[in-house]
């Protein structure tokens, strides 16, 4: 069985993200990359399953920048056998659909029977990816899975959707899932995982390689990101201290009421 | 132009925020209800196309089949597929709810249509509107670069939805679905509380790490029974054990857009307010008068959370009573 996942590099969750001054793009100098937190699940996930299953391997694929190798090295130190960066030079800014198909090429490319990915990216929030990649594929996929059982070519899962509830699903292989927190607790890479990673192989290739000329992507490209900006700041609001708590409440249970008619 | 709306329900029930979309669907279309058409899919809902009347829409799709009872993607995709072939629409609009999300990203490949998610604001001719991203820290401005069919969601709860007049004339859809697809939907297990879900909230309360321990958030439940608030956490708390997953707030967690939050001991950490900064009025308790929740906060008290909210539960009693 092989065994893919879909890695993304994101700005770590408490970097300030920043406006460039012409308000076109993001300034990223400040930066700090991390695994898409999400990812970190879907890896995990992955590692477990193999080692549950002879001649397994696991494949850990990101279309990105070449910084992104960084983050492919995380996933081969938690145990991952294989890493592949499609360099995304020319399309950095690329939306989800050409992303999707340039994914879906490589996951044919590579004969996998199970990919797995975050359930979202946390930089553009889109969740998009991961399913658009099984439609090219005509594939079945769940995202936003919190628990999943294995058995033969068979799995049942579960998905969250709103108010707690679940969805339940059976499918068989091959399908892409989309990884939740609850899923599991990733591992931490140790130090031997470490050291092995940097004698595994990482693979460098492009678009190209996987038989998708730029024409074709051209023309699945149709939106565009024409600028950013911070969200409205709040108005100062009103502090209460120094006051006996039950008078301080008081006055802001009034508030609710009478000020911004809330309660 | 022609805008077809997903219409989504569980259970038979009608989500409300269909009618936001329905219309954002109007306005599009200059009013001309004729150009808008509504889309039901699930099992026995044409009692629903009734409660689309005045709602800017002429024609009711029904994608009506036993297969189609709960969400499943393969079926759903299919349905929504027929609607768009037979009613040949210049945008399908639908809501970033987490059905809405999936269908949508299922059917954009197969149309190799655009699609842009969770929209907060959205221009008037549909070509384009803004987007959080990074859980809200940014808004993007995005738009679509070609005037052929696209497809958009909406963020819940944002736009006013606005009756106008629309016959809403049911009309079944053929479907040829079949039971050879390779996933089945077994069932819908129902969550432990009988809550809206933290997304869809309009009240929420939550707890930081400083509440200690999962057995203290009772105080914060409490609080939240007697205003019909959903209890949320922030992801400190969350990894400390004290409160589930499906209710941390933040960047890893749920964006949330409710009128009211009340941020119980949570300290305001990037990510946290990333995910909760769109509420509309926002309380923060803390006995730190740093702490950054303060900065976005509509009432800042300087207190100790577990002195401060059980009389904030008792004045709400004896508001609400």
């Amino acid at each position: 069985m092989k065994i893919l996942v879909l890695l993304k590099q994101t700005p770590d969750t408490e970097t300030q993200i920043l406006v460039s001054s012409d308000g076109k793009s993001i300034d990223h100098s400040q930066s700090k990359y991390i695994v898409n937190p999400y990812d970190e699940f879907a890896i995990e996930e992955a590692l477990r399953i193999q080692e549950k299953t002879q001649n397994c391997e696991v494949v850990i694929a990101s279309f990105g920048p070449v910084s992104a190798r960084e983050r492919i090295v995380k996933g081969l130190a938690m145990g991952a056998d294989r890493g592949l960066l499609i360099d995304n030079a020319g399309w950095e800014n690329c939306d989800s659909l050409v992303t999707a198909k340039i994914l879906a090429a490589v996951i044919k490319a590579e004969a996998c029977d199970l990919v797995f990915t975050g359930k979202q990216a946390i930089d553009d929030d889109n969740m998009h990816v991961g399913v658009m990649v099984a439609e090219f594929l005509g594939w079945p996929h769940v995202n936003v899975v919190t628990q999943l059982t294995l058995n033969g070519e068979k799995l049942s899962i579960e998905r969250e959707v709103e108010g707690g509830q679940k969805e339940v699903y059976e499918t068989r292989l091959p399908v892409v899932l989309g990884a939740h927190k609850s899923l599991n607790t990733p591992r931490y890479a140790s130090l031997p995982g470490i050291m092995k990673a940097k004698k595994k192989t990482l693979d460098v290739k492009t678009p190209k390689d996987f038989g998708l000329d730029h024409s074709v992507l051209q023309t699945l490209q149709q939106t565009l990101i024409e600028g950013y900006v911070y969200p409205a700041q709040k108005p100062k609001g009103k502090m209460f201290q120094g006051e006996a708590v039950e008078v301080m409440v008081a006055k802001v249970v009034k508030l609710l009421r009478e000020e911004v008619k809330v309660i | 132009m022609k805008v077809l709306v997903f219409c989504e329900q569980r259970d038979k029930k009608l989500k409300s925020y269909s009618f936001e979309a329905l219309t954002i669907a109007n306005r599009a279309c200059g009013g001309q209800s004729a150009n808008v058409a509504a889309l039901l899919i699930g099992s026995g809902v044409d009692a629903l196309s009734s409660q689309l009347q005045g709602w800017g829409a002429d024609k009711v799709y029904l994608a009506d089949d036993g297969r189609l009872t709960h969400y499943n993607p393969f079926h759903y995709a299919a349905a929504l597929e027929a609607a768009m072939k037979s009613f040949q629409p210049d945008v399908v609009l639908g809501i970033a709810s987490p059905m809405g999300r999936d269908l949508f990203a299922r059917i954009a490949p197969r149309f190799s249509a655009p699609l842009l998610t969770d929209l907060i604001d959205v221009k008037e001719d549909l070509s384009g509107g803004t987007k959080p991203m990074y859980a809200g820290k940014v808004l993007a401005k995005v738009v679509f670069t070609k005037q052929t069919l696209r497809l958009a969601t909406l963020r819940p709860n944002v736009f006013a939805a606005k009756q106008s007049k629309g016959e809403a004339k049911p009309e079944k859809l053929a479907l040829s679905l079949t039971d050879d697809i390779p996933m089945k939907t077994l069932e819908i297990r129902k969550g432990k509380s009988e809550k809206p879900d933290l997304t869809e909230a309009t009240r929420i309360i939550s707890g930081g790490r400083s509440l200690g321990s999962a057995e203290r958030f009772s105080i914060l439940f409490d609080c939240a029974d007697v205003i019909g608030a959903t209890v949320g956490a922030s992801r400190a708390a969350v990894d400390s054990g004290y409160a589930t997953h499906d209710m941390q707030v933040g960047q890893t967690g749920k964006t949330v857009n409710p009128n009211l939050y009340i941020a119980c001991g949570v300290s305001g950490s990037i990510q946290h307010m990333a995910g909760m900064r769109t509420s509309k009025v926002v309380v923060a308790i803390n006995t730190d008068p740093d702490a950054p929740i303060f900065s976005i906060a509509t009432y800042g008290i300087v207190a100790d959370l577990f002195e401060a909210v059980p009389i904030l539960t008792r004045h709400f009693k004896e508001l609400l009573d």
